[in-house]
């Protein structure tokens, strides 16, 4: 049954060592619950890695937006080795660098330039969610959180 | 050389980004690490640990671990027994809180006081452990032994 509802899972490393790592945390929230509700859903990595049955499917239904805090990219391995598309990788540090002015700090609170280059991040990223999940698939929906 | 623990614990939490318990687990581990413990604890990046980051998997055999969980789940102390070695103690962070008696933590992004409460109800319990498990295992790598969280 084809599944009328297209939805992009976002997978944050959401890493704990470094801001980074929080940024990515944070933009996945950005855009799960502020910019796109109704074509997102958010992934917890480490359910997916653990092969929650759940968080498996969700990636083998849905294209992934993988968003990692460095460059190991652990966010966008995962969803590979689960079985998932990954269909853009974004380097929160490759953003860093387009936005030298927000320079993130504060892993358990980010600071304000942090939030920001999430919200940057993010907004930057829902281009792609709309290509995948086109935006005349969400008329009707009647705004509310899928 | 003698006042520097010879040990170090390490922590490790889910994060899990899903549920707002997932981000005490988080808050608590970095208030251990920041604030509480700074001097006798690490923490463990979960997702590098399950990618394959060979230098966690390392420390995680040689010294023990506490792990901390948001949810019955309990990815942390799998992956940390699946890829490394049996946690020395396990957090699930629903269960502190039913011990508690406190409210339920929501929020996810921004927890509301009873996730705040949680926060500091896992941290003091995880700092109890950390001291507890430095005790008993002074300069030597111990695994496979449980603590008292969970």
């Amino acid at each position: 049954m084809s599944d009328i509802r297209r939805k992009v899972a976002i997978v944050p490393c959401s890493g704990i060592g470094k801001p980074y790592g929080t940024v990515s945390r944070e933009a996945g929230y950005d855009l799960c619950e502020d910019l796109r509700p109704d074509t997102t859903e958010l992934v917890a990595l480490s359910r997916l890695v653990m092969g929650d049955e759940t968080a498996r499917q969700t990636v083998a239904k849905f294209p992934a937006i993988a968003i990692d805090g460095c460059k190991l990219m652990c966010a966008a391995k995962m969803v590979r080795q689960s079985g998932g598309t990954v269909a853009q990788e974004v380097a929160v540090l490759d953003v860093y660098r387009h936005h030298k002015d927000l320079k993130p700090e504060g892993i358990a609170e980010l600071n304000d330039a942090g939030l920001q280059l999430a919200r940057v991040l993010a907004e930057e990223v829902t281009e792609k969610i709309d290509e995948l999940a086109p935006p005349d698939t969400r008329r009707g929906e009647g705004g509310s959180h899928g | 050389m003698d006042s520097l623990p010879k040990v170090k614990v390490g922590i490790v939490a889910c994060s899990g980004e899903e549920l707002p318990e997932g981000t005490v687990s988080r808050l608590a581990a970095l208030r251990v690490l920041h604030e509480l413990r700074p001097h006798e604890t690490v923490t463990l990046c979960l997702p590098l640990f399950l990618a394959g980051g060979e230098s966690e998997r390392a420390f995680a055999r040689v010294h023990p671990t506490i792990t901390v969980d948001g949810c019955d789940l309990r990815c942390a102390a799998r992956a940390t027994e699946m890829y490394s070695a049996t946690p020395a103690a396990s957090i699930v962070v629903n269960d502190l809180v039913a011990e508690g008696g406190l409210g339920k933590p929501e929020g996810r992004r921004r927890l509301n006081e009873a996730g705040r409460q949680a926060v500091d109800a896992t941290a003091a319990h995880v700092a109890a452990l950390v001291d507890e498990l430095l005790n008993r295992t002074p300069g030597a790598a111990t695994s496979g032994e449980q603590g008292s969280g969970k």
